[in-house]
């Protein structure tokens, strides 16, 4: 199987202070790849750059090559937003717009020129089960997503980036804000995305890593230190950092 | 594909323009000024116009000198800040520190209704109360002039004041006062040995926003001024301010008269930009 | 006793600057309460009914202050048209687009500048760069009045747009939609507050005004509809207040206007304040 992402030799900066060094990585197709490591590390960094969401920050220097299906994202060619539309993204906070719970959803194919409102009705419902949440609002689609909790907010934001059928869903410590019982809706609901999606995900706990990833990549310093099956990284760690990461002597 | 990213430059072009409108307004106010009031300064000569002492623009023989309304502009400005800026200071300071947030945000309507008052109605009121009682007090046969001028000046400046030294003094971080009381300092003394000096920037700032204001007010000072091209020898006196004027002969000049009163226009204006640069100064000193 | 002399010192510096704080502050308001009432009780009992329907004839020596109100809601109307998309597009402009931070302090000194430029010059140049060319009408003061509120509206404008969450603007991005897409659907939405402060803050700078007025837009009383009335010269109640207090000594009319002008004045701080609370309410959810 060949991967979906590849990412050859990448670094960033950020101004003068180097964000990344020399990353390797090749992310599989249907797959969940979880990205740890202490705060700061870089892994967000490196997650936003795959969609290139890194664009909006000023001062932000890349080089290396990063592959999306065999295409260089950072090509003269590409269109952001139709990258953007290929590789979804699910924020740390939820940030639903202040808008109803279906214009929410709608945002991104009605971004992406739907305009017909048969489709759109049938995209937004498709949207909302498969991000589980459309028993639970079905019935007020009509009422502003700010009145939702923060659970069924960050559900919301998943329908609002399936809604645009990508193929790569980046989530940037999608649980971090939420309570536990929301955490774990969350997490089933990923592993069922994993079906139809590639899912690159950052996260600050490791047991979720463990419970949900096939992959782990361990970023330290801006170094990606190792990157295998999330059975080898627990189990057999080849590096001793990861080693003493995973078992708690530092972070 | 290429025709969206057409229309995303465009419309950053149109905003672009949009921005640019506030920068292009200066430019232009900035060449009409020059270029409509140096003719007149030109042939008057720089020294005749703006040191001379003696104004006649319908006389046979037309004299040019603007002297009295810069002394008088400088004289009326000053009368007003020496009057408005203590007691701007003082309700400020109260405000900021000893009153209760119900007095507060009474007092801060009340101060927003004053700098809502249109500059004519200042002017009616000036007119009807204020001249008859300067002349009635100090006993003088007119009591519009300089005097009646300051005081409505000091009035129309005072919310400038008080706004912007409220929100200078709000911003003095607690901890520096807490420091102070704990060295046993009465509240008193710790908002004027501590919070004041920590907001100095800001109050500057305030006060130089109100010389701002006082320079360039016109039909207020219109109306209580008496407009006689006075030299400003006492407070009593019917005197023309810089920006009367101007307001006060341009609906029936023409000729060098007119020019003049463009030129007199660009002087206003350089005291203007002068006063901004010093507003500036102080409110980055008040950011850093 | 040294002790003593010294205690006592500091207790009358207290006592002291708390009087002359109170008596400062009594000031300012017992000040701004004669202003209120002063005008009130001799304004309102001149305000009839024929008053504000009538124009002033020198047939009859009657004064009526209708073609006054109806140039002021017409250089309001016309003024706020202009000035909203000019303003609203400027402080886009500096938090979405521009990149230069120089051309983003180019641009606010620019605004710090023409808010610092007093009326009577805006009136001179307007004259200039408007009367001269289309004539003196109300449409060349509602210009006039352009130039002056473009920094305020910009201001408000440009605060409400920092309060969007820079995360709707990652949402939106994230989800594919290009810079214009995003301005339109989730940053202009968020910006309806400040366009609102800036409005009402306008229009009471607008009620106030004369000097800019006076030269520009002339001060005659006709009773015109909006196209005509915005081509011929008008007073405003402001300007109309001048001419009746300061040229022509009818005090009655003058404290007529002074008072409608006060309560508008009233009226246009309790909408502030009531727009303000509501939205702050609002966003505190």
């Amino acid at each position: 199987m060949s991967s979906i992402i590849s990412v050859k030799d990448m670094c960033l900066w950020y101004g003068e202070h180097q964000a990344l060094k020399n990353v390797n990585i090749e992310i599989m197709p249907k797959s969940i790849t979880a990205f740890i490591g202490p705060s700061g590390c870089g892994k967000s960094t490196f997650l936003k750059t795959l969609n290139r969401m890194n664009d909006l920050i000023p001062g932000v220097k890349i080089t290396g090559d990063v592959r999306y299906e065999g295409t260089d994202i950072f090509a003269k060619e590409v269109d952001v937003n139709n990258l953007r539309k290929e590789i979804g993204m699910v924020f740390q906070k939820p940030n639903p717009f202040p808008m109803s719970i279906y214009d929410n959803v709608a945002y991104g194919p009605r971004t992406h020129g739907i305009t017909n409102k048969v489709k759109l009705d049938e995209i937004v419902e498709r949207a909302l089960r498969d991000a589980a949440i459309w028993d639970e609002v079905k019935d007020r689609l009509k009422k502003n997503a700010l009145g939702m909790s923060g659970g069924q907010q960050q559900r919301l934001c998943i329908a609002r980036a399936l809604a645009v059928q990508p193929k790569v869903l980046l989530m940037d410590e999608p649980t971090s804000a939420l309570d536990p019982i929301s955490t774990s809706r969350i997490e089933e609901l990923v592993m069922e995305l994993k079906e139809n999606y590639t899912i690159v995900m950052v996260t600050h706990n490791m047991q979720q890593a463990v419970r949900v990833s096939d992959y782990t990549a361990f970023f330290l310093l801006g170094e990606l230190v190792e990157f295998d099956k999330t059975d080898n990284i627990f189990s057999t760690p080849g590096d001793k950092r990861t080693e003493d990461y995973i078992t708690g002597r530092f972070g | 594909m290429k025709k969206n990213q057409f229309l995303e430059n465009f419309i950053h072009g149109i905003f672009l323009l949009l921005g640019l409108i506030t920068v292009g307004c200066v430019l232009l106010i900035t060449m009409y000024l020059v270029i409509s009031g140096i003719p007149a300064i030109c042939k008057i000569g720089p020294i005749n116009f703006l040191f001379g002492t003696e104004w006649a623009s319908t006389a046979k023989e037309a004299k040019y000198g603007i002297l009295p309304f810069i002394l008088t502009s400088i004289f009326g400005t000053a009368g007003a800040i020496v009057i408005g800026v203590p007691v701007g200071f003082m309700t400020a300071v109260y405000l900021s520190k000893l009153a209760c947030p119900k007095v507060k945000s009474a007092m801060q309507s009340v101060v927003s209704l004053l700098a809502g008052i249109p500059s004519v109605v200042f002017g009616l009121v000036g007119m009807l109360v204020l001249v008859p009682g300067i002349r009635k007090v100090f006993q003088v046969p007119d009591g519009a002039g300089l005097l009646a001028a300051i005081i409505v000046l000091a009035i129309m400046i005072l919310p400038s004041i008080i706004k912007m030294s409220v929100t200078a003094l709000d911003a003095v971080p607690k901890e520096y006062e807490d420091a102070s009381l704990a060295l046993g300092a009465t509240p008193v003394e710790t908002y004027f040995r501590v919070s004041v000096p920590a907001a100095k920037s800001g109050i500057a700032a305030a006060v130089v926003l109100g010389v701002g204001r006082a320079i360039g007010e016109a039909m207020a000072v219109m109306m209580v001024a008496g407009n006689a091209p006075n030299m400003p020898n006492s407070l009593f006196q019917s005197v023309r301010f810089l920006t009367t004027a101007v307001a006060g002969e341009m609906s029936y000049s023409s000729g060098l008269q007119q020019q003049a009163l463009f030129s007199i226009a660009l002087v206003l204006f350089l005291f203007i930009m002068f006063i901004n640069a010093a507003l500036n100064f102080f409110l980055k000193r008040e950011k850093e | 006793m040294l002790k003593q002399l010294f205690l006592n010192k500091r207790k009358s510096f207290e006592v002291f600057t708390k009087a002359i704080m109170y008596l400062s502050v009594g000031l300012t308001a017992a000040l701004v309460l004669f202003l209120l009432l002063y005008i009130l009780i001799c304004g309102i009992p001149n305000i009839t009914p024929e008053l504000l329907m009538s124009k002033p004839s020198y047939l009859t020596e009657k004064i009526g202050i209708l073609p006054d109100i109806l140039n002021t809601l017409y250089i309001v109307f016309a003024t706020l048209l202009l000035v909203l998309p000019l303003g609203v597009g400027a402080a886009v402009y500096l938090t979405e687009y521009a990149t230069s931070k120089k051309m983003v302090s180019i641009i606010e000194y620019a605004a710090e500048a023409l808010s610092g430029i007093p009326s009577i010059i805006y009136g001179l140049v307007g004259m200039l760069l408007f009367s001269n060319h289309m004539g003196t009408c109300l449409m060349a003061g509602a210009l006039t009045l352009v130039i002056m509120n473009l920094p305020t509206i910009m201001r408000t404008t440009q605060e409400s747009l920092k309060t969007v969450p820079q995360s709707y603007r990652e949402g939106a991005f994230g989800l594919g939609a290009g810079k214009w897409r995003v301005v339109r659907t989730v940053v202009l939405p968020g910006c309806v507050d400040g366009v609102i402060t800036g409005c009402i803050l306008s229009v009471g700078r607008i009620l106030g005004e004369s000097a800019a007025l006076l030269f520009t837009a002339g001060f005659a009383h006709a009773v015109n509809g909006l196209v005509d009335g915005l081509a011929a010269p008008g007073a405003t109640l402001t300007v109309a207040l001048y001419v009746y207090a300061k040229e022509q000594g009818e005090f009655g009319v003058a404290f007529a206007i002074a008072a409608i002008l006060m309560l508008l004045t009233l009226l246009i701080n309790f909408a502030a304040t009531l727009v303000q609370r509501h939205f702050a309410k609002r966003r505190s959810i």
